[in-house]
C-alpha cells in the first residue's frame, strides 16, 4: 500500500466517532429502534431461532436445536 | 505490501478512543457542578462531602436501570445517612427537562447535580449507564459499580456499612 493511500485510509478512520455511554439518550428513544413493539421483537427472535437454526444476537436465549 | 509502520499507525488509531477510567484505589477526580433545577449559580462539589462515604451515581432519564437504582439509593441514604453516608447523583441528560420529568416520577431527597456537557463522565471514563463509584471518607474510590439490578442493593449496603465502620 502506498503511503498516500495509507494516509487517506487513516484520515477516513479518524472520522469514525464513538458515541459515549452518556450520549445515548437519542439512540435510546423508541423511534430509533429497528422494531418498537417488544412482542414483535420476541416473535422475530423466535422465528429466527426456530426456522433458521440460529440463536443469539437477538437478545434471546436458545440452544439452536430448532425446538424452541 | 503493507509496511509495518503503517500497520502500527492503523492499529494505534483503534486504540485512541479507549481511555482508562477511574479505578478502585484511585483518588476520586474532583467534581463541582450546579444543582439540578435551581436557578442559583451555587455548585456542589465532591470535596464538600469529604469525610462522608459517598456513592457517586452517574445517571440519565433514558437509562432503564436508573429507575431501579434510585429508590434503593434513596432508601440506603435514609437508613445510613445519619452514620455519614451520602449519595451524589450526576445527571448527564442532554436536555434538562428530561431529567426533571424523571425526578417527578422517581422522587429522591439526595442532591442531584447536572453535567449536560459530559465532561465529568468523560473524566471518570464511565463505560455504561448507570455507573456508580463508592468513595470512602478519605476520597478514595473503593468500588466501581456498573449497571444496576434489583438484587444489587443488598451487596451495596454491605459495602457501605463496611466503609462507614472504617
Amino acid at each position: 500500500m502506498k503511503p498516500l493511500t495509507c494516509l487517506f485510509v487513516m484520515l477516513c478512520l479518524c472520522a469514525c466517532e464513538t458515541v459515549q455511554p452518556w450520549e445515548r439518550g437519542t439512540l435510546a428513544k423508541s423511534e430509533m429502534q429497528w422494531q418498537t413493539d417488544p412482542r414483535e421483537i420476541s416473535f422475530q427472535a423466535q422465528v429466527n431461532a426456530s426456522k433458521e437454526a440460529t440463536s443469539g444476537g437477538m437478545g434471546a436465549s436458545g440452544g439452536g436445536c430448532g425446538c424452541n | 505490501m503493507v509496511k509495518p509502520w503503517a500497520l502500527l499507525c492503523l492499529l494505534g488509531l483503534f486504540t485512541l478512543p479507549v481511555a482508562a477510567g477511574v479505578q478502585v484505589g484511585q483518588s476520586a477526580p474532583q467534581i463541582s457542578l450546579p444543582l439540578l433545577a435551581t436557578d442559583s449559580p451555587a455548585e456542589l462539589s465532591l470535596d464538600s462531602l469529604r469525610g462522608k462515604v459517598v456513592y457517586l451515581d452517574f445517571w440519565a432519564s433514558w437509562c432503564g436501570p436508573c429507575r431501579v437504582s434510585f429508590p434503593q439509593l434513596e432508601q440506603l441514604r435514609q437508613e445510613l445517612g445519619p452514620q455519614g453516608f451520602e449519595v451524589l447523583a450526576v445527571n448527564v441528560d442532554e436536555f434538562e427537562p428530561d431529567a426533571l420529568r424523571f425526578l417527578e416520577e422517581v422522587t429522591v431527597t439526595y442532591p442531584v447535580v447536572r453535567d449536560g456537557a459530559g465532561e465529568t463522565p468523560a473524566n471518570y471514563g464511565i463505560l455504561g449507564m448507570p455507573t456508580g463509584y463508592l468513595i470512602d471518607r478519605s476520597g478514595t474510590v473503593r468500588l466501581v459499580h456498573q449497571g444496576y439490578r434489583k438484587s444489587d442493593g443488598a451487596a451495596l449496603r454491605e459495602e457501605i456499612i463496611e466503609l462507614l465502620g472504617e
